[in-house]
């Protein structure tokens, strides 16, 4: 056990490379493949500059597929570290964004956005990031009693506004019935087809700050997996530690919804996968949840544009279709 | 004399029912402090209070001659460890991981550990016999070796004051009396205060350097094991008969159940 410096660095190292490999790689396949054709080999040559590019192609990579998959990439990433974080406090294995409501909340203001007849951005982008923090709000609000983020409170609480917001969000669908209707279904079920270069730079200029708050933060998601009083005793401030992730998880969950709409399963079967694999520190899994649930993203938004002849599926319902069943083969594999 | 823990006319209050009411006391350093009393009596949540998990109502505690509240979280974790009754065992972290944990208190915020850092965490484990179960995942372990890797934990912490809350409850008789030795000899070892809340007054009866026995939020009585058990005392807090006598091993009292005398209030 001779070691120089610290092991979870080490490791952090190694995971981060590994899959930041994984990453590029399927940022890659997403760029080659799409409905206009193209292919890997044409796609790299247009790339590397070795032989005169297709005009057509080059346009429909930098303008169409380039920021489709970053945008994926970033949502998958994040919609990941926003699920983790919300296990990890909650102490609760179905704890994801969706569970808790705030998603659900963000939907409401983005379709009363829709309704409005507001533009993408940042319109429909504020009232559906005034949804999520009003649905926040009224969480926290509910479950604080004595001490504020009692497990099941929080919980609980979740799901009664997400079965509120549902009702919301049928209603409001239910009493249109223009061309809006398609508009606010397809977001409703994932869509990450309206990506463009200046929408995946906004969402990084929110979510990277997001990311490195989140992660100062993984050792004491680490402490605080031992239980409230353990964690304390060691030093850690439990409430400050839980509005600082809390209210961060959920400006950058409802950031991604305001932009892509409902993405479920992503921020459930991503955390799950890596604990699997990597254990339970937090240190290692939060970079592995960020690259990972970006690759894992941008591979299913490649489904949701691959596998229909015509037109293409909202990838949260590709998201979903693979991650249901994962989900619970996880779920019996870890409960022996 | 440089005092250790000082409580001044600490009250709590919780839901409108009060918890403690009025506790005046103090634990000195090097004490081997054991509180015993009847269920809801109000020890776990002054072993709270000592190690800053609960604000009381009024009064004050005072960590080494300052007030708890003039410390911030790290510096009293430094002082204090905290051993608590239930841990939740939804984490597979490895034993290893959780005794380092113990360094956090002294680690920045991402906790990265140093050499000095393993050192301890290796010292903590070898001290208290887990030196095979360090691969170990936690959530694998028996309920005494769990506890033992805990107390690993709260030892890496190089606390001044030790807090355990009902260590020895549900363990094995092995376990019992290995987690009193252990107490025992960090006591006299590394002069780390220990105090402890038990429902066990036989063993707190041959460890305790000083007892406090509790009833109803109130101090019954404070002193040396032989003026704290007695019958009389005991039998007035927790309200049904019992035999007190000399432990053949030494001079401590022991407590014996007396069945069959039992009549409900």
């Amino acid at each position: 056990m001779k070691k120089n410096e610290s092991i979870i660095f080490k490791r952090f190292i190694q995971v981060t490379g590994l899959l930041s490999v994984v990453l590029v790689a399927a940022l890659l396949i997403g760029l080659s493949i799409g409905s206009s054709g193209g292919g890997m080999a044409a796609v790299w040559k247009g790339f590397l500059k070795t032989e005169p590019s297709d005009p057509v192609l080059m346009t429909i990579l930098w303008k169409i597929r380039l920021p489709r998959v970053l945008l994926a990439a970033l949502v998958g990433g994040a919609l990941s570290l926003g699920g983790l974080v919300f296990q990890a406090l909650l102490r609760n294995p179905l704890a994801e964004p969706y569970i808790l409501g705030i998603s659900g909340g963000s939907a409401i203001g983005a379709i009363i956005g829709i309704l409005l007849g507001l533009s993408q951005f940042p319109g429909i982008t504020l009232t559906s990031f005034g949804g999520s923090l009003a649905t926040l709000l009224l969480i926290v609000g509910i479950s604080t009693g004595q001490s504020i983020l009692r497990k099941n409170a929080l919980l609980l609480s979740g799901v009664m506004v997400n079965a509120f917001c549902s009702a919301v969000i049928m209603f409001l669908v239910s009493m249109t019935q223009d061309t809006r209707l398609h508009n606010i279904i397809f977001w409703l079920m994932g869509d990450l087809s309206l990506g463009s270069l200046q929408q995946t730079a906004i969402l990084t200029v929110f979510l990277v700050p997001c990311f490195i708050v989140i992660f100062m933060y993984a050792n004491t998601m680490n402490l605080m997996l031992m239980g409230k009083e353990m964690a304390q005793s060691m030093g850690v401030h439990i409430r400050r530690a839980n509005l600082i992730l809390l209210v961060t998880t959920s400006l950058m969950v409802s950031v991604c919804v305001s932009q892509c709409g409902l993405i479920g399963f992503v921020g459930l079967v991503i955390p799950h996968l890596f604990r699997l694999l990597l254990g339970p520190d937090h240190r290692v899994l939060l970079p592995a949840c960020i690259l990972g649930g970006g690759a894992y993203m941008v591979l299913c938004d490649l489904v949701a544009r691959a596998l229909p002849q015509q037109g293409e599926l909202p990838a949260g319902v590709i998201t979903a279709l693979v991650g249901a069943p994962l989900f619970v083969y996880l779920l019996k594999r870890s409960n022996p | 004399m440089t005092s250790g823990i000082v409580l001044k006319n600490v009250q709590y209050a919780y839901a409108r029912s009060r918890v403690l009411k009025g506790l005046s006391f103090s634990i000195h350093p090097g004490d081997f402090f054991i509180i015993i009393g009847p269920n809801g009596s109000g020890k776990t949540t002054l072993m709270r209070l000592i190690c800053g998990l609960e604000k009381p109502s009024s009064g004050r505690v005072n960590i080494f001659g300052q007030p708890i509240q003039s410390y911030n979280r790290k510096r009293l974790a430094k002082e204090i460890a905290f051993v608590p009754q239930s841990t939740p065992l939804d984490f597979p972290f490895t034993v290893f991981d959780v005794v380092l944990m113990g360094r956090s208190p002294y680690q920045g915020m991402l906790g990265l550990e140093n050499q000095t850092d393993l050192e301890k965490a290796r010292q903590a484990i070898e001290f208290t016999g887990i030196t095979k179960l360090v691969t170990r995942k936690i959530s694998q372990l028996s309920g005494g070796e769990r506890q033992l890797a805990f107390i690993a934990r709260a030892i890496c912490q190089e606390p001044k004051v030790l807090l355990l809350d009902e260590p020895t409850a549900s363990l094995d008789l092995a376990h019992q009396i290995h987690i009193m030795d252990l107490m025992e000899k960090l006591q006299a070892e590394k002069n780390i205060t220990i105090v402890m809340v038990s429902h066990d007054v036989n063993l707190a009866a041959m460890y305790a350097s000083r007892l406090l026995l509790l009833k109803k939020g109130e101090i019954a009585h404070i002193g040396s094991t032989e003026a704290v058990l007695t019958y009389q005392n005991l039998e007035a807090s927790y309200g049904c008969p019992l035999l007190v006598d000399q432990n053949p091993m030494g001079a401590v009292p022991r407590v014996t159940l007396v069945p069959g005398k039992y009549i409900p209030k």
